[in-house]
């Protein structure tokens, strides 16, 4: 079995700030993570090579800094890895990205066919969740999102049946590998790295592949030209400088003041009253 | 089957970065084991570079060191509670290449030092710690780490973990650190653009400012403050003796609190964006503290060694310098194909007696006693200081005699004239 597991390095988001003059997104000085989506899907890989045997490859397109998140992947346990970094790659939108990582995993399948692609959820840093769909479209490939549980994986029959949280309730789907799969946050635990692991991802020889070694012969779909979507515009949005106000009340009673609330509240907004009335009755 | 190294170096700090340095540019098989995310992530530091430490190991430093400014000016504050008395000394001396002293931020110093050691040859492995000394009886042979499958061996382990050395600690070449030989430092990294910077310190280009401060803002305690100007950013902190602030119950953050709102440093603060707060323990105990700093098949380097000069506020350069010699007496003895046993380790502690490392320390070695015994340099000196400028420098009539004559008095009053004269030996004694 093969599976293939696509990550991004990302900003830790937690520690981003927006230029208060120039109003650019400052990265100096932030640490790079693997986007935490990912990692969740990365487990869920490692979980089935563990179950299956056979090989998990992670991939990432990004700048030569990439590589300390590929090897972080490849200490959790994963066996090869491959960085797809060239400078026509530079400005690239979720459909260049899609388009130039769909093409390094058909590189891939010239080693070893791919049964499964995982990719995260999404990003923290763009949020767009639509790298993993672009893939599958791309190599045609069924498409599996919000997976929250792995519930059978048949290699003979080449299926595989999973939960996916949907809205209102759990999907059990069946469908046919090979598949691309996004993996719900929370759903896993990634494992502590092995001593031997640690070893093995800080000498592993790092597969750098330029446009070219990626099979990208259409230099139109990648990087600035390859992208319809333009930022035209970063900005901070003002922070909100409205007071608290404080709800009190004589009796200090938990139902006094819930009721002084919601008078409060239904003074404000009228609308607000007619609405829950409405549904109540 | 288990790895085995030439050497095993725990810390990627300034002297852990140096041992592993020298030993791989040596030749050597060497593993650098950090705990922290990234070599620097756990590391703060004033930050000062002394370049002569850094050069002496990598002489072109300059051309990719992630530096901020070079310092041209020192000030040297004495405060009390509204005032400070001052000596500044500018020099263009100090804008002449190489340049000696340099601000630097160390997340990113450290950052850059640990690719020169990767490049060396070293391999460094992050976010695994080492919980255990392997030994085979009194010999250090290895090292466990946190991870399965842990145990890696080799024919030396440098440690160089830091001031706490839980490891030295554990295996029992180190005593539990004395509150009275540790100082608690807390600092902030305040930005501001750097024309704000510029034009308060009157600085350009590169150029860079370092306030050393002492007096009333450590309220009595044992310690001293300061603010080191970087390219978009000040660093401003203040350290005491951890004994102190048991004594006193003042919480370092207070403490740094009410320094910053001091009507001589606020100022300078003021409009920045507070960026970074980080708080550490120095060993300040010096030469009198010291343990024993090597063993059969173990060494000690760096701040788990206590090499600090407390008084010159050096540190990163002693670290760098006992791992620079550490390394240097392992790549001798391993030429010469001779055993890592503590005998022949012994010439390490040789070769440091004769660097400065050794003699300032010995030097200063009665200074953590003096001041600890005599807290009114901290306490009367810098009022009587700022009083007695105060009255010469009030033009309200009163002849210069009898002000002279009033400063005299304050100083006899506050302080008796045997007490001023023994403070003074003291000083010399400590100094000389």
């Amino acid at each position: 079995m093969h599976i293939v597991v696509c990550i991004k390095q990302v900003p830790d988001s937690a520690q981003i700030r927006v230029h208060p003059v120039t109003n650019t997104i400052m990265r100096q000085g932030v640490p790079a993570i693997v986007n935490p989506y990912d990692l969740f899907s990365l487990e869920e890989a490692l979980r089935l090579k563990d179950k299956y045997g056979g090989r998990v490859t992670v991939l990432t397109m990004g700048p030569p800094m990439a590589e300390a998140a590929l090897r972080k992947c490849l200490a959790y346990g994963a066996d090869e890895a491959v960085l797809v970094t060239d400078r026509a790659f530079a400005g690239s939108d979720t459909l260049a990205t899609s388009f130039a990582l769909a093409s390094a995993i058909r590189q891939i399948q010239n080693d070893m066919a791919v049964d499964l692609v995982f990719a995260g959820k999404q990003t923290i840093d763009g949020d767009t969740a639509q790298v993993g769909p672009g893939i599958a479209k791309r190599l045609d490939l069924q498409l599996l999102t919000y997976v929250s549980k792995i519930e059978s994986l048949d290699l003979e029959k080449r299926e595989i049946t999973v939960h996916r949280r949907a809205e209102g309730g759990v999907q059990v789907l069946k469908t046919k590998t090979p598949a691309l799969i996004t993996m719900l946050e929370g759903v896993n635990e990634m494992r502590f790295a092995t001593m031997p692991n640690m070893f093995r991802a800080a000498r592993y020889p790092l597969k750098v592949w330029d446009k070219d070694a990626a099979g990208i012969e259409d230099v139109t779909k990648i990087g600035l030209k390859g992208s319809p979507t333009i930022v035209s515009k970063v900005f901070a949005p003002t922070a909100k400088s409205q007071k608290a106000s404080m709800i009190e009340t004589e009796s200090g009673d938990p139902r006094d003041i819930a009721i002084t609330l919601l008078t409060k509240l239904f003074t404000q907004h009228p609308k607000l009253e007619k609405e829950i009335g409405k549904r109540a009755a | 089957m288990a790895e085995h190294f030439d050497a095993i170096v725990i810390g990627a700090g300034p002297s852990g970065n140096a041992a592993a340095y020298t030993m791989a540019k040596g030749g050597l098989k060497v593993l650098q084991l950090e705990r922290g995310e990234y070599p620097g992530s756990k590391n703060v530091q004033g930050a000062i570079l002394y370049s002569d430490a850094l050069e002496r190991m990598i002489p072109d430093f300059r051309e990719d060191a992630p530096l901020e400014r070079h310092i041209i000016e020192q000030r040297m504050w004495i405060l009390d509670d509204n005032s400070h008395i001052a000596s500044h000394y500018r020099s263009e001396e100090f804008n002449k290449q190489p340049y000696n002293r340099y601000t630097i931020l160390r997340a990113q110093f450290d950052k850059w030092f640990s690719t020169k050691v990767q490049e060396a040859g070293a391999l460094v492995i992050n976010e695994t710690t080492v919980t255990d000394l392997l030994m085979d009886k009194n010999r250090v042979i290895g090292v466990r780490t946190d991870r399965v499958d842990g145990e890696i061996y080799a024919d030396v382990v440098v440690l160089a973990d830091g001031v706490n050395s839980l490891l030295a600690k554990k295996a029992g070449f180190h005593a539990e650190l004395q509150p009275k030989d540790v100082a608690l430092a807390v600092k902030e990294i305040h930005f501001m653009p750097t024309e704000t910077v510029e034009s308060r310190f009157n600085i350009s280009g590169d150029e860079g400012v370092v306030i050393e401060m002492a007096g009333k803002i450590t309220k009595g305690m044992m310690g001293t403050g300061f603010l080191y100007t970087n390219k978009e950013s000040l660093t401003v902190g203040v350290g005491c003796m951890l004994s102190d602030f048991k004594a006193s119950k003042v919480s370092p953050y207070t403490l740094l609190d009410e320094m910053k709102q001091h009507p001589s440093i606020k100022p300078l603060l003021a409009g920045g964006e507070m960026k970074e707060y980080t708080a550490h323990l120095i060993p300040e105990g010096g030469y009198e503290a010291m343990p024993q700093i090597y063993g059969d098949g173990w060494m000690i380097v760096g701040d788990s060694g206590m090499f600090v000069n407390a008084v010159h506020r050096e540190g990163s350069n002693l670290a760098m310098t006992t791992g620079r010699i550490a390394a240097e007496t392992v790549l001798t003895l391993k030429e010469a194909r001779k055993d890592l046993s503590a005998r022949n380790l012994s010439a390490y502690r040789a070769a440091l007696d004769e660097t400065f490392v050794m003699k300032d320390l010995k030097k200063y070695r009665r200074m953590p006693g003096v001041f600890h015994k005599n807290p009114q340099f901290f306490t009367d000196y810098p009022d009587l200081v700022s009083q007695a400028a105060r009255t010469m420098l009030t033009v309200d009539g009163i002849d210069k005699k009898t002000k002279e004559k009033q400063i005299r008095k304050e100083f006899s009053s506050r302080r008796s004239l045997v007490g001023l004269l023994g403070d003074a030996f003291k000083m010399w004694r400590a100094f000389e």
